[in-house]
């Protein structure tokens, strides 16, 4: 970087125009190699034996197995967790208790814990020799290396997101409107669809998104307690791996391929719920100028 | 949990300013706790109940093994280098994505998280296929005579990857919040760019940086899909921790698949309490001075 002096015309870090268009060529230089070309190879990949072989790769019996198992996992998943992370964050932002950062910090666990210990834990558990699973088996149930376990840690792996984007929101909204509508008399369910829902609703759908992304790409937890049965407990990241493993690298691309336009969707959406959030924003801001003049 | 309610509601009646009129603490608390017990707590006394189970010479045994040593260093190392670049790419991307405006910005923003959204499975045989040999960038390294596939550096780009949006998301709201006056009075007086940068900028910056460095080596210790694939897990060289504990799982050996995710839990575990009490210690400074 210079040390040469500027003229006061440049007021902050960073503006003369070298420094400005090195950082932003250095950046999407970066960029491209790290996160544009791998995106693109991905479609490459999936379609080097030409559409096709693709098509036919993704009517494969296994394949649409796998794509159901998948969509029945999130569609199980994201209910639970968007009901748990609605009652988490209404309990630690609009009361206070003791325990309640303890409570904030256990909700975190499973970001950080690895996938494959997640997966272990419910092996140990639910397993034919855990204590509950041995119980469980004599009843002739079985949860692990069948779908209910598959279930069961995508529910683990993805319980903090949707109380990770409403805690803060939440936090900051306060707790005044909610108040005021219970003193004019609303029952708790109306508090919430009125009064609650309202506000919190796009980090709400933006906390669905991601339970669902992660849900539906979960691998690591996954594999510990499917049992990767082809057909029967694959799900779609497992199915990746299997064909990948089988040198059958363009139907495994292809069934990539389906996953990583969720996670463009999934951005996509992101995108238009931050706009939205702006765009509202500015539209107070505009509102409460006027009424200040 | 009765007694804290209690406890609760009697502070409550005292301070009238805090009087407690929402609905819903029992339902919500009750809810989020059964929840938390039964998918958390209660596998995690599985865990802690096998371990204590097998004896301390066999846990010793276990978790001392050479090739799980190994597979430590090798952990620890790709997270450290792959988390130290994701703290400079972070702060470029942060820094490029507030501080201007430019064709293609929004896009850019949102291509940020990507490494989040894309399943891990689909990140390694991408990465695998890209920088093996025969691929695209495997061809330009291998003429440099740089072989990354299949070798450590792989893990840590793959570790690199996923973890890529910590950095950017923790730094960019810091950023975007920091008041200028300080840094035009710098400019305005005359000091370079980068003395400005590192004066008045970095010191702001620093908490956020170094929390997102941490979350993002938290998170490479425990990545396994996209690691697996371009690794090479070889025994002693490339064979991540989490990989062990699969390796054991195989061979149905769940004593030591459990002394060694004891080790892993209990490592994430330390470094989660250790941001969080980083961020709320950090967070308070911040109010206190505004």
């Amino acid at each position: 970087m210079s040390s040469s002096k500027h003229s006061s015309s440049q007021l902050r870090v960073g503006d003369s125009p070298l420094i400005k268009w090195l950082l932003i060529g250095l950046t999407l230089f970066l960029t491209t190699i790290l996160l544009v070309v791998p995106l693109i190879a991905i479609f490459q990949q999936a379609f080097v034996e030409g559409a096709a072989h693709y098509f036919n790769s993704l009517i494969e019996a296994d394949t649409l197995h796998a794509i159901g198992l998948t969509l029945v996992v999130a569609a199980l998943t994201v209910p639970i967790n968007l009901v748990f992370g609605v009652m988490l964050a209404w309990a630690v932002t609009r009361f206070e208790f003791p325990g309640r950062k303890i409570l904030m910090t256990l909700m975190d666990i499973p970001f950080a814990v690895s996938p494959v210990v997640a997966g272990l834990l419910y092996l140990l558990l639910y397993g034919n020799n855990g204590w509950i699973g041995s119980w469980l088996y004599d009843q002739d149930i079985q949860l692990m290396f069948a779908w209910p376990g598959i279930v069961m840690v995508t529910v683990f792996v993805t319980c903090p997101f949707v109380a990770r984007e409403l805690i803060p929101l939440m936090q900051q909204q306060g707790r005044e409107d909610e108040e005021a509508a219970v003193i004019l008399g609303a029952s708790g369910w109306q508090l919430f669809r009125r009064v609650t829902l309202p506000n919190i609703k796009w980090a709400l759908i933006y906390g669905v998104i991601l339970t669902n992304a992660r849900a539906v790409g979960e691998f690591g937890a996954v594999s510990v307690v499917s049992g990767n049965i082809r057909g029967e407990t694959n799900t779609l990241p497992l199915l990746v791996q299997a064909q990948y493993e089988d040198y059958q690298a363009a139907a495994a691309f292809a069934s990539a391929s389906l996953l990583a336009m969720i996670a463009l969707l999934t951005l996509l959406l992101k995108a238009f719920i931050e706009w939205r959030q702006e765009r509202s924003l500015k539209i107070e801001a505009e509102k409460e100028r006027q009424v200040t003049q | 949990m009765g007694k804290y309610m209690a406890t609760h509601l009697s502070a409550a009646e005292t301070r009238p300013r805090h009087k407690r009129v929402l609905p819903g603490l029992s339902l919500s608390l009750g809810t989020s706790l059964l929840f938390i017990s039964l998918i958390l707590l209660l596998p995690m006394s599985g865990l802690v109940m096998q371990s204590v189970d097998m004896g301390w010479d066999r846990y010793w045994q276990v978790i001392s093994d050479e090739r799980v040593v190994a597979s430590y260093k090798v952990t620890l190392w790709a997270a450290l280098i792959a988390s130290v670049f994701n703290g400079f790419f972070g702060l470029l991307l942060a820094w490029v994505l507030v501080r201007y405006e430019f064709p293609g910005r929004r896009i850019l923003d949102a291509l940020v998280d990507l490494p989040f959204a894309l399943p891990t499975a689909v990140a390694g045989i991408t990465l695998a296929t890209l920088y093996a040999q025969n691929g695209w960038y495997g061809e330009i390294l291998e003429s440099l005579g740089l072989k990354v596939a299949y070798t450590p550096w792989g893990i840590v780009l793959a570790m690199a990857f996923t973890s890529i949006p910590f950095v950017v998301r923790t730094v960019q709201p810091v950023l975007e919040e920091l008041s200028p006056e300080e840094e035009e009075a710098g400019m305005t007086l005359g000091a370079s760019d980068w003395s400005v940068f590192r004066r008045v900028i970095f010191p702001a910056l620093w908490p956020a940086l170094m929390t997102g460095i941490a979350l993002s080596f938290t998170r490479s210790l425990g990545e396994f899909g996209a690691v697996i694939f371009i690794a090479g897990n070889m025994p002693y060289v490339s064979e991540i921790t989490s990989l062990m504990i699969f390796v054991s799982l195989q061979e149905f050996d769940f004593p030591a698949a459990s002394a060694i995710a004891s080790v892993v839990l209990m490592a994430s575990l330390v470094l989660l309490f250790a941001i969080n009490i980083w961020q709320a210690r950090y967070l308070r400074r911040l109010h206190g001075r505004s």
